[in-house]
């Protein structure tokens, strides 16, 4: 079993709710193990202020293992911290040094509102996927699955889109504030595969529209979101959004 | 022997599900829209009978406690998805998978529940694919499959290791899609915290606003739970950090059944625990038993590395013990072996509480096949490592990183330590054939319910069952009664037993909040893991769980005079969230060892170790224990056992065999 022997110094951002303002507080951690994952060195700075009669830090997680898409800090500046290709909470410590100061914040949009401390609210994402983000298919209608052959090349390029696990780094890490990876990511899934022809252009056109609706940024190619994004989720896919989105204008009334 | 009505229907097996669907009575298009379910839970069984609910017309409410319904848990699970399709010729079909989970649940399941979830398998895989979830193909374009531990067909559809997290986003597509046509109103951050029950049928819930703190009331004329499995009870799982058993727990105080708790899946391939701070375990996906051999040393406390122990030197225990199934066994068959070498002192790692499992053979084989597709003759061991690494980091490659970001070692290169970890729950609120509870108008779906896998759950049958359950089963079932609910009117939420509930529910609250003691909710819920892991864990007795039970309930009263909640009630409040589920997996786990204790057998997930073969076989006992038993809540957390008897026409039990 390791025992840690890290000292750190974090300075966290802590707001009440969203009526108040918030700001840094700073936190002296001791004995942390490089095998720990960065939030469960939030568990431990957490324990201990419980244990001194103080809140606790709020945050986002759940699964703990990449996936769900829920934790969302943003350390030292980059969403999902220093290394690449990977989520707050599969972030260790072995990925800092004994002695540093980390700095985290929340994730900062206008269309995320800090809910309390670390949580923001990312309800917007759930909208803009409510908008067309979808193939309508009620259950039981479906053929067999096996009557519509998909090549290989097509069904893995969807797949690569379909990663995105919603976490919204890409928005946070934008000075835009823009969602474009995001919902290209879904669009992008959904043209590629022969299921998602029949409503292309009339998704692409609900969901752009939702999206800007919910008050996210334009995209100025910057590319931050593609090297912050934890799924590698990539800029092809914002270039066929919007080529999409172009075509949708021609394409005659029927169709959209 | 049984009181307990399961209300399946009459006729052959192979009909009975087929004459339901054709005669079950139906709720005309216009009184549905009157007719309003609750869904409590967005992973799979919920967010699928959700979407498929509101498709059908009916009003739907669905709550989840995570900020976005496509956060549930059921994302994380990573191998794939069973179906009878027989895509591969291979000789599956609807009753192979029927016998294959009967057998697999080591004759501890119903029979009429699981061969309706072997039909509708197929469906679920039809479904998915028209939504748009990209399933893993061959190069002619069909979807491709792999096998998984305990069968010997390849029925298992997958999206390399994120099977769950696709199917789970095929489903909140279509929860979201009636949510934008209003026919869903979807409460995110919101958690159940009381059924309530009027004239003796569930009538609505009293959630929480877990933003502001505020208690709701929401009435509907039935009322699901797809709440997911109670893993968490032992702290340390592969569980999501909010897993949790309130809904099920508070269901079952209204007077739903809890059926089987003790049988619990512990997985046989997980990350080892690293040190104290753990906060939960994170699998690697059984599909690397296809393809990963596992072994220890032959010599005891051997501290070589592994890349330094010859071949000869190897134990590849599972191949030993069982030469027909090998590394491919059940995941309760495979989690015992790993634990009987380490405790017999043949463990790896710092901890000497793992086991290795190596892909080197597998690599190399792989690297051979791809050299001679490309035209290399006699290709040398470095090409063929080569070229094998491409293939395993094609199917495995986000699992095998995730490995690396948490333990800093390469799998490439050494082999992984795996160990087994609580994994799924296989007991539940017991569900008649309609998947409703004991409480009528009360549902129960998915790792909530007890019903399809008896004693153990094969590998890619959870994604399954909570589909079939959500997509093609409930929708039909809950008709059956809605049928018959047609002139209720929406009751009004100033009615007595909504007052009534609320109030308990903020009681509870208030209580937690006021008792401002000196420890954390962590410090209570890590001692109860400790409890449950030793003496209710992969292996139990009967004195280990006696005295599991005075410390659980010892526990209980310190957790009620000393817990610490700080801030209020009426706020985001994480602690007091934790405080709650905590309390309830108290309760539960002194249930759980009760039903250890009563069942004088050893089956599937539960191994009490006074009944083993001679070679340390699970020896179950089918004339006093093939039942599920069924617990009822009494005042002053006490159980009465009720017991539904399982007959078995179709197939003949035997002793499970993967020699
Ligand atoms: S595109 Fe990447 S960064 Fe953006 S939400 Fe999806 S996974 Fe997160
Ligand atoms: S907590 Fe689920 S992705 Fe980090």
């Amino acid at each position: 079993m390791s025992t840690g022997n890290m000292n750190l110094t974090l300075k966290v951002w802590r707001q009440k709710n969203n009526k108040t303002t918030g700001a840094l507080v700073d936190y002296k951690l001791a004995d942390i193990s490089p095998d720990m994952s960065f939030l469960e060195m939030f568990d431990v700075l957490n324990e201990q202020l419980i244990n001194k009669g103080e809140e606790p830090v709020v945050f986002d997680h759940d699964c703990r293992e990449g996936i769900c898409g829920m934790c969302s800090m943003f350390i030292n500046g980059r969403p999902h911290g220093p290394k690449d290709l990977v989520t707050t909470c599969q972030l260790h410590m072995r990925s800092f040094k004994d002695g540093d100061t980390i700095v985290v914040e929340p994730w900062r949009a206008a269309a995320f509102p800090v809910v309390k401390d670390l949580t923001v609210d990312r309800s917007a994402f759930d909208r803009v996927i409510a908008a067309g983000g979808f193939i309508s298919v009620n259950t039981g209608n479906a053929q067999d699955a096996n009557n519509l052959p998909i090549p290989k090349m097509q069904a893995d390029a969807a797949f690569e889109a379909a990663a995105c696990i919603g976490c919204g780094a890409c928005v946070a890490t934008c000075k835009n504030a823009s969602a474009m990876l995001f919902v290209s990511a879904k669009i992008s899934q959904l043209a590629l595969l022969p299921q998602g022809q029949p409503e292309r252009y009339r998704r692409v056109q609900s969901m752009v529209a939702q999206m800007d609706a919910e008050g996210f940024g334009n995209c100025t190619n910057t590319g931050a979101c593609e090297a912050e994004c934890p799924k590698g989720i990539s800029l092809e896919n914002i270039a066929r959004m919007n080529r999409d989105f172009a075509s949708a204008k021609f394409v005659s009334e029927e169709t959209v | 022997m049984s009181d307990l009505n399961s209300n399946i229907p009459e006729g052959e097996l192979t009909n009975k599900w087929t004459k339901f669907k054709s005669s079950v009575a139906l709720v005309n298009p216009s009184n549905k829209r009157s007719i309003e379910v609750i869904i409590v839970g967005s992973g799979l069984a919920g967010a699928s009978a959700a979407a498929t609910l509101a498709e059908m017309g009916y009003k739907v409410k669905c709550f989840c406690f995570q900020d976005s319904p496509r956060r549930a848990h059921s994302i994380a699970a990573q191998g794939g998805i069973n179906a009878a399709k027989n895509y591969q010729n291979d000789g599956d079909s609807t009753y192979r998978l029927f016998y294959d989970t009967i057998k697999g649940g080591d004759y501890r399941a119903r029979e009429a529940n699981v061969h309706r979830l072997a039909e509708v398998s197929a469906n679920i895989i039809d479904q998915c694919v028209a939504q748009g979830v990209p399933l893993a193909r061959e190069y002619g374009g069909l979807l491709d499959n792999r096998s998984f531990g305990g069968t010997q067909v390849q029925r298992t559809f997958y999206a390399a290791g994120q099977t769950g997290q696709q199917l789970l986003l095929g489903a909140y597509s279509a929860l979201e899609r009636q949510i934008g046509m209003g026919k869903v109103e979807m409460y995110t951050r919101h958690e159940m915290l009381e059924v309530v029950k009027i004239d003796g049928k569930a009538r609505g819930i009293i959630a929480r606003n877990l933003i502001t703190g505020e208690l709701e009331r929401h009435f509907g004329h039935a009322v699901v739970l797809g709440t997911g499995g109670y893993g968490n009870v032992f702290y340390l799982s592969t569980n999501a950090m909010g897993s949790n058993v309130t809904a099920a727990w508070k269901a079952h105080k209204q007077g739903a059944y809890f059926a089987n708790p003790c049988y619990t899946q512990i997985h046989p391939t997980c990350i080892p625990v690293s040190g104290d701070h753990q906060s939960k375990l994170t699998l690697m996906s059984e599909s690397l038993r296809n393809d990963g051999r596992i072994w220890v040393p032959k010599k005891k406390d051997d501290n070589r590395k592994a890349s330094e122990i010859p071949e000869d030197e190897r134990d590849y225990y599972l191949e030993r013990r069982y030469p027909a199934f090998g590394n491919l066994v059940p995941r309760d068959v495979a989690s015992r072996a790993a634990k009987e070498r380490c405790d017999a002192g043949y463990g790896v790692g710092a901890s000497k509480l793992a086991v290795y499992l190596d892909f080197k053979a597998n690599t190399e084989r792989y690297g051979k096949i791809e050299a001679s597709k490309a035209g290399i003759h006699n290709p040398d061991k470095e090409t063929c490592m080569r070229l094998g690494t491409a293939v395993i980091k094609e199917k495995y490659g986000n699992l095998f990183d995730m490995y690396a970001q948490i333990t800093g070692e390469n799998p490439y290169e050494t082999p992984m330590r795996i160990y087994p970890a609580v994994h799924y729950t296989m007991g539940g609120l017991w569900v008649d054939y309609n998947l409703m509870t004991s409480v009528p108008g009360l549902y129960c779906t998915g790792e909530a319910n007890f019903s399809d896998h008896g004693a153990n759950r094969l590998g890619a049958s959870a994604l399954m069952q909570g589909l079939a359950d959500g997509y093609f089963v409930l929708p039909y079932t809950i008709g059956a009664y809605l049928s018959k609910e047609i002139s209720v009117k929406a009751i009004p939420t100033d009615h007595p037993a909504f007052v009534e509930a609320e109030a308990k529910a903020k009681g509870i609250l208030d209580t937690l909040i006021n008792i401002k003691g000196t420890k954390s909710v962590d410090h209570f819920h890590k001692r109860l893991g400790h409890i449950m892991w030793e003496k209710c864990g992969m292996a139990r007795n009967a004195e280990g769980l006696n005295e599991a039970i005075t410390e659980i309930r010892a526990l209980r009263a310190e957790f009620w005079k000393d817990v610490r909640v700080p801030g209020t009630s009426d706020e985001l409040n994480t602690e007091l969230e934790k405080a709650g589920r905590v309390a309830d997996f108290i309760e539960l786990g002194e249930l759980m060892c009760i039903d250890a204790l009563n069942r004088n057998e050893s089956c599937g997930g539960h191994f009490r170790e006074e009944y083993q073969t001679e070679e340390g076989e699970a020896l179950r006992d089918d004339v006093d224990y093939a039942y599920v038993a069924a617990w009822e809540f009494k005042e002053g957390v006490n159980f009465e056992l009720h017991k539904e008897e399982l007959k078995f026409e179709n197939i003949k039990v035997a002793q499970r065999s993967y020699k």
